[in-house]
């Protein structure tokens, strides 16, 4: 495409499917402790 | 929904339902403002569009880019529908517990202004956590997390060092635990560093998924709330502490983490303070407080604030171009193997997924909550927690608040914080606006550092 480039797949539609397994980190062990901080986070089924 | 913004010079458009990014020319920017949702196709681009843009674009761009916008539309990766509000209206989350915090010492040696802990004692008595009630805790929480394999117990306070022979014994009775029950324990530890050492680093490295470093920025910011209780400040025997511990986990696996405040508003030279310390892992975040206390956060410091971001952004990119770059918490977002659909819609999993255990071992929904005796859903002695309050919290999700219906970034912060919105809106389901103003920014500000990244790899 020349006028635009996509960085990535449409990839939130296609978890759906396979999330909520549950097994990943809940947000607030990491740092935030006072400020929701969601989409920094590291599925457990990555790699 | 779209979201189109432009920073770091980059033309950024998001599509919410399907969580891609774009970066467009000018030319696809501009046009998107003509296009309503639903979108709807055409053969050609339309004449109102063309007319519109005819100042400034030629026929065979607008064609051109007009073809492409459907192309995206047709790959489901532009004004893509909202696919995720017939799960959310079917909500039925079978949580099991998988986190805890646990509050070690209701104590602490420092006497923060801030501290949302009261200064350690959770508006109740000082005091620490036995091992005893850690213990359970532990049994609790290998009992509730049903097949759950890992599990997260993040050692909290007050203090926690104040309480450091139990955070051992806890540690290496969960890890007993966990080989009977094939559970697989990571535990965090979160520390001002006061009563921090050699023996003790050694202990946290050999034993700690993560560290959490709590320190402010520069010596001025920092002493000026985190005091010790003579009211000397904390920064000068804890910095050279830090950087020792951060080196030796190799500046991984931990977070030199702060506040910043009404009084340092010009946090972004705090962030890059610690930058210049050494630190490559980093956390600052706005404190949260009610507007009458001096330190607090107020709407009239947004625009304050959301400059430092642009500020802090710009100095992120320039040393990552430099090749040294360091990681900033907030600024942090992966594109393509983030979070689940599923994860997102519910968040941090306050009050179902995650739970805190105070000193004495009653178990609230989360470490904020802890004292607020409304939210006390049991003691750990008893192993079962109130089912009325943890399906309030299993029930909400970024569909059950109406604020989040528009909101581009509902989807990277989940609705924002329960404990936040029940603090400042009496309900969980109804966000604290001023957090949810920051949220916004900084997601703008991570999602062009990634895509500057992508696309200057090479």
């Amino acid at each position: 495409m020349k006028h635009v480039q996509t960085l990535n797949g449409a990839s939130l539609k296609n978890s759906v499917k396979h999330g909520g397994c549950g097994e990943c980190q809940t947000s607030c062990q990491s740092a935030c402790k006072t400020s929701c901080t969601v989409a920094n986070q590291k599925c457990e089924k990555a790699n | 929904m779209i979201h189109k913004y432009k920073q770091l010079g980059l033309n950024i458009v998001m599509d919410i339902y399907s969580g891609a990014v774009h970066v467009t020319d000018d030319v696809m920017f501009d046009m998107l403002d003509y296009i309503s949702e639903p979108f709807e196709p055409e053969d050609k681009c339309p004449e109102k569009i063309k007319t519109a843009m005819s100042d400034r674009y030629s026929e065979a761009e607008t064609e051109e880019s007009y073809a492409e916008i459907c192309s995206l539309y047709k790959n489901g990766q532009l004004f893509s529908r909202d696919v995720y509000e017939p799960i959310a209206k079917h909500w039925n989350k079978q949580s099991v517990v998988k986190a805890l915090c646990l509050h070690v010492a209701h104590d602490c040696n420092l006497r923060c202004e801030y501290c949302f802990a009261g200064t350690g004692e959770f508006h109740g008595d000082r005091g620490l956590m036995s091992v005893e009630t850690g213990k359970k805790a532990i049994d609790f929480v290998v009992n509730a997390s049903g097949n759950r394999h890992n599990i997260e117990i993040d050692y909290f306070g007050g203090e926690p060092l104040m309480n450091f022979e139990a955070v051992k014994e806890i540690t290496e009775y969960a890890k007993e635990q966990g080989r009977l029950h094939n559970k697989n324990f990571r535990f965090t530890l979160t520390t001002n560093g006061v009563l921090l050492n050699d023996e003790i680093s050694k202990y946290l490295n050999e034993n700690m998924s993560n560290v959490v470093l709590s320190l402010d920025g520069t010596k001025e910011t920092n002493d000026r709330v985190r005091r010790r209780v003579d009211g000397s400040g904390s920064y000068d025997s804890i910095v050279p502490k830090f950087q020792k511990i951060a080196e030796s986990r190799n500046q991984d696996n931990y977070y030199v983490r702060g506040t910043f405040t009404a009084f340092n508003k010009d946090f972004a030279k705090d962030v890059i303070h610690l930058a210049d310390l050494g630190f490559k892992q980093t956390s600052v975040e706005p404190v949260v407080a009610p507007e009458s206390e001096p330190y607090a956060l107020k709407p009239e410091h947004v625009d304050k604030i959301c400059r430092e971001y642009d500020k802090l952004t710009d100095e992120y990119i320039k040393r990552y171009n430099e090749g040294r770059g360091f990681n900033f918490f907030h600024f942090m977002v992966d594109l393509d193997q983030g979070p689940c659909a599923i994860k997102r819609l519910s968040g941090c999993g306050a009050g179902h997924e995650y739970l805190a255990v105070a000193a004495n071992g009653d178990i609230y929904p989360c470490h904020q909550f802890v004292g607020n005796h409304d939210f006390l859903m049991g003691n750990v002695n008893e192993g079962v927690i109130d089912e009325n309050i943890k399906n309030e919290f299993e029930r909400s999700n970024v569909y059950t608040k109406e604020k989040c219906a528009d909101c581009f970034s509902k989807f990277y912060c989940s609705g924002g914080c329960s404990a936040n919105a029940y603090n400042f809106n009496k309900d969980i389901n109804k966000p604290y606006e001023l957090a949810c103003e920051f949220q916004k920014k900084r997601l703008e500000c991570a999602i062009a550092i990634e895509a500057y990244k992508r696309l200057n790899k090479n």
